[in-house]
């Protein structure tokens, strides 16, 4: 485990592989009422918070729990309800130590629990590394966790963007609300092709 | 076994996680005050913002923790409020109720346009494209601004192309008044019907060639109204609604029709067989709907009859009353006839 290695995992779940432009996970939010800046932008705060823990704690119950059972078949169904308790158990412990971090992204955490972008990252953070190509480590997986979470918030700001201007736009009345968006979501995909390839080795010699 | 082993597992974990979280609810139990889930259940909860804050839920907290009044829900109005207090045991003075009105109509059909503008169909947008279409800087651009920010729909453009507010459904929050580019859009007392659907402040001779119903300053309603309650301001009569005044005489006296009257059928006036004749409403009449001989009961004729109750003042016998009602029923038959027959 080294500095570059993090260093590429985050440039690849955050741009490379992020998971609404590339993976193509997680459209609800997108096509939601997220039409502020502000509210989009403590929406992903929400979800790089909740994505780090699940994911951590998903590849523990994975590692510890269902590995040694060979009962990996049951990822789904286990992370599901990990990924519930623990967004509600966060919820408290938020409200308890950080009230105004709950007031911010408080209304938001409900909607992340049965979010499929946080599950998705929960699955893929047991599966293997695209940097290494070995299993994800602990570290690994918080990262991973993390930074997509990072990537989830970086869509949300541009799509809230993207809609601001829509709104003063002459939209044909055929694509206007959610075709629209649909579109241009998938213009900014196209975007982030241009990241395939982003390697952070030439600055570590490599 | 290997079918019981899922179920064992997924219970243990089911059972592990409800053991943490109703250990984790009791450990980090946070105190709220009950007051503010109930007075957000009185709140409109339609998150306007009016009020300042986001929510109704932040509303709500705000009032219990003392840092708003408890009139600061200007769309729940006298109601919220009274429910409101109820909740804190306080008694409350509500505000007085305001409706929002377009001081503008002219449309299409009354006004003319120096060009014609085909861009996006927003008023900010169609203002910074040369100030708008219409020759008339202060009309209504029709392009519904207004319209996007109503969070009640209570505001519609016309078929004539100006916006329209509905009194029915229109709550007094203002938002329509923050984003109209003109400020055309103005709050009056829902009391007061009368209000002057003009902005122009242009002179009246220039007026008069762009719009129809254009203000053009003639001061005529400032004489109709000797109590003083309009005032005249840069080319604009000024409508002083906290005066006691009905504005009936001044909106029928507009040779414009700048006036709009919200009322549908204003009640006309009857004079009974307590009439002396002696011809005082005669002369207060400014319609000159009342007819009459000195010593003789007079006859009102109720086409002429704007209902503005100047001669009521004037009987010294007390033989006039309004007859009549504010609105009508849509069927065209009241209710009353409905149930006797």
């Amino acid at each position: 485990m080294n500095i570059h290695a993090l260093l590429q995992l985050v440039a690849s779940s955050m741009l490379i592989n992020n998971i609404v432009f590339t993976l193509l996970i997680g459209f609800c939010p997108l096509c939601g009422a997220y039409r502020r800046l502000s509210g989009a932008a403590w929406m992903g705060v929400a979800v790089t918070i909740v994505m780090g823990t699940t994911a951590s704690c998903c590849w523990v119950i994975n590692q510890y729990v269902l590995v040694p059972r060979s009962a990996q078949y049951l990822h789904t169904l286990v992370f599901i309800l990990v990924i519930v308790s623990l967004v509600q158990l966060l919820e408290m412990v938020l409200e308890k130590f950080f009230p105004w971090l709950y007031e911010a992204i408080g209304v938001y955490l409900p909607v992340i629990a049965t979010n499929c972008s946080v599950l998705a990252i929960c699955l893929l953070s047991v599966g293997a590394n695209p940097v290494t190509g070995r299993p994800f480590t602990f570290v690994e997986a918080l990262v991973n966790g993390i930074a997509s979470g990072a990537g989830f918030l970086l869509a949300l700001v541009l799509i809230s963007g993207v809609r601001h201007r829509l709104e003063l736009s002459n939209v044909p009345a055929a694509m206007r609300g959610l075709p629209i968006i649909f579109l241009s979501a998938g213009l900014i995909s196209l975007a982030f092709l241009g990241f395939t390839g982003l390697s952070f080795a030439p600055m570590f010699g490599g | 076994m290997t079918i019981l082993f899922p179920v064992f597992l997924l219970g243990l974990l089911g059972c592990v996680f409800g053991i943490m979280l109703s250990v984790a609810s009791k450990k980090l139990y946070v105190f709220s005050d009950h007051s503010i889930q109930k007075i957000i259940d009185v709140l409109p909860q339609v998150d306007c913002g009016v009020c300042g804050y986001q929510s109704c839920a932040a509303f709500a907290k705000a009032i219990v923790e003392g840092k708003r009044d408890a009139t600061g829900c200007i769309p729940g109005g006298a109601k919220t409020a009274h429910a409101i207090g109820d909740i804190l045991g306080i008694s409350v003075t509500p505000a007085e109720p305001e409706m929002a009105v377009v001081k503008c109509k002219g449309g299409k059909k009354e006004s003319t346009l120096r060009c014609l503008y085909d861009g996006i169909p927003d008023c900010h947008a169609a203002i910074l494209a040369g100030n708008g279409p219409k020759t008339c800087v202060d009309g209504c651009l029709g392009l519904g601004s207004c319209v996007r920010a109503c969070p009640f729909d209570a505001i519609h453009i016309s078929d004539n192309e100006v916006a329209v507010v509905d009194p029915e459904a229109c709550t007094g929050c203002g938002a329509c008044v923050a984003v109209c580019p003109r400020s055309i859009i103005d709050l009056i007392p829902v009391v007061h019907k009368i209000f002057l659907a003009c902005s122009n402040h242009d002179r009246g001779a220039r007026v008069k060639k762009y719009c129809t119903v254009g203000c053009t300053a003639c001061t005529l309603c400032v004489k109709a109204t000797p109590s003083g309650a309009i005032t005249m301001a840069s080319n604009l009569p000024v409508l002083d609604y906290a005066a006691q005044e009905n504005f009936v005489v001044a909106a029928y006296s507009c040779p414009s029709d700048c006036f709009t009257d919200l009322v549908k059928f204003r009640p006309k006036v009857n004079i009974d067989a307590k009439c002396n004749g002696c011809t005082l409403c005669v002369s207060a009449c400014p319609t000159n709907a009342i007819s009459g001989e000195k010593g003789h009961r007079h006859v009102v004729n109720k086409d002429k009859c704007i209902g503005c109750g100047l001669c009521l003042d004037k009987c010294p016998v007390h033989a006039i009353a309004m007859w009549g009602g504010l609105g009508y029923t849509e069927g065209g038959k009241s209710n009353r006839l409905r149930i006797t027959a």
